[in-house]
């Protein structure tokens, strides 16, 4: 026993070491319920806070091109107000966002709501944003995160007020995508380079692809509204080995500079799990 | 200025410095990202105990983790340079850690030649470990590689400005 004491002794710095590592490689690595926690524990209040109070500091400096924006955006929603429009035929109606045909009346299947961005990174290699709302405001895993341009990413996890969204700029960020001409099926994710570009993938050669398309999100996301822009293709490339091409996207979103965001939720996502989960039990 | 308050002041000012400026100044390639958080361990006096290096570089680590939102990466190579950190600075200056008064790692201490050694060889091994470590998530030998040389560089370079801006230790106590 008195040598299991002297051993502990003499090794306790290379014990605690050891133990400390273990600690981060596994926190690292694991990929389970207690990565989540991990994660949880990194997105906390504390730290939400001491951004939030820099991002009070560094909004000022954007502020007048944050309101040209938002002006924009409502000169645009202004015009989609039904007193600015008139229906050729009463009979004839352009219906989107529906997914009751049984009735008149439309249903929302997005709702948004507004969020402001606290914390955000673009140089890294796992770029995430702090939005400062949380759980207690209705926010969950999973909902999509759209900026005022476009799409900017995904909320992974929440806090009473916090949430941490996964950025498109994150190397294991990925999300389905289609032109906006209508055609093919791809993948936006990131190459890490130049916060500018993202590399959408998995779209085949029958397509034409010029440069200048726009790139939406695609109508199969479970989670992003379709149609919604993601950035538009600046250069074509030929994938050699695969049947497909290697697109360069600008952004839609300026990452550079992102103040306010809105948070998407669908309201039918819980549905569609729930006939997924009866798909594979059979 | 006691020297437990002296390095808690550096401790925010090293982090503030760390996650506000450098974080938001924009990126000139993949390669270059400034780390400089972790010359705090560096700067520690030489009389701190090991256990106690070991866990003030989990504190460092985790608190850096926690802007950064990666789990586990500045935390492991924190810890790491921690352990390594008293055996290097007996093989530069064979002389025993109760010898030292409250001095710190710096030019005029160590001399010349041993303080640049130990600054680039302890740097090495950081980025060395938390490159590796985000290599085994993604990327490929060149960013590892490019990313070692570039980021290298640029902690260097910084310490280096550092250095020459705030003359640490002129009074012995």
């Amino acid at each position: 026993m008195r040598n299991v004491f002297l051993f502990l002794r003499r090794y306790s710095v290379f014990i605690i070491f050891l133990v400390m590592q273990i600690m981060a490689l596994t926190m690292l690595f694991t990929n389970n319920r207690f990565h989540n926690t991990v994660m949880g524990m990194l997105s906390n209040e504390a730290a939400g806070d001491i951004n939030k109070r820099v991002d009070k500091a560094e909004e000022f400096l954007s502020l007048s091109e944050q309101n040209k924006k938002l002006r924009e955006q409502n000169a645009k929603l202004l015009s989609l107000l039904p007193s600015g429009t008139l229906l050729p035929d009463s009979a004839m109606e352009m219906v989107t966002d529906t997914f009751r045909l049984d009735s008149i009346k439309q249903y929302r299947q997005y709702q948004y709501m507004s969020a402001k961005v606290i914390s955000n990174s673009v140089f890294l290699q796992q770029n995430y944003m702090v939005l400062h709302r949380g759980s207690n405001q209705g926010l969950e895993a999973n909902m999509a995160v759209v900026g005022i341009d476009g799409v900017m990413g995904t909320i992974v996890h929440v806090s009473e007020n916090m949430s941490l969204v996964m950025s498109l700029l994150n190397r294991q960020s990925k999300v389905i995508a289609t032109l906006k001409k209508g055609s093919g099926l791809g993948e936006i994710s990131w190459d890490g380079k130049d916060p500018r570009y993202l590399v959408l993938t998995k779209i085949p050669k029958t397509v034409l692809v010029k440069k200048g398309d726009t790139v939406v999100t695609s109508p199969y996301s479970d989670k992003f509204p379709p149609g919604l822009p993601i950035g538009i293709v600046q250069e074509v490339e030929q994938d050699q080995e695969t049947n497909t091409y290697i697109l360069l996207v600008k952004t839609a979103v300026n990452f550079y500079n992102v103040q306010h965001a809105y948070v998407v939720k669908n309201r039918l996502e819980e549905e569609m799990d729930e006939l997924k989960k009866k798909m594979n039990k059979e | 200025m006691n020297l437990f308050v002296k390095n808690i002041i550096r401790f925010i000012l090293i982090l503030v410095v760390q996650l506000f400026v450098l974080n938001n100044v924009p990126p000139l390639h993949q390669f270059i990202v400034p780390y400089f958080y972790f010359v705090f361990l560096l700067w520690l006096p030489f009389k701190i105990t090991r256990t106690n290096l070991l866990l003030v570089a989990f504190a460092v680590g985790y608190i850096t983790d926690m802007f950064y939102k990666t789990p586990g990466l500045h935390l492991a190579a924190c810890v790491l340079i921690a352990y390594i950190r008293p055996p290097f600075i007996q093989l530069l200056l064979p002389k025993e850690a109760t010898e030292w008064g409250n001095e710190e790692p710096t030019r005029k201490t160590m001399g010349q030649v041993p303080y640049m050694t130990y600054i680039i060889i302890m740097t090495l091994i950081h980025h060395f470990y938390l490159i590796l470590l985000e290599w085994l998530q993604f990327g490929s030998f060149l960013y590892f590689s490019g990313k070692l040389i570039g980021t290298t560089i640029i902690s260097l370079l910084l310490i280096m400005i550092a250095d020459l801006l705030f003359n640490r230790n002129t009074r012995t106590r």
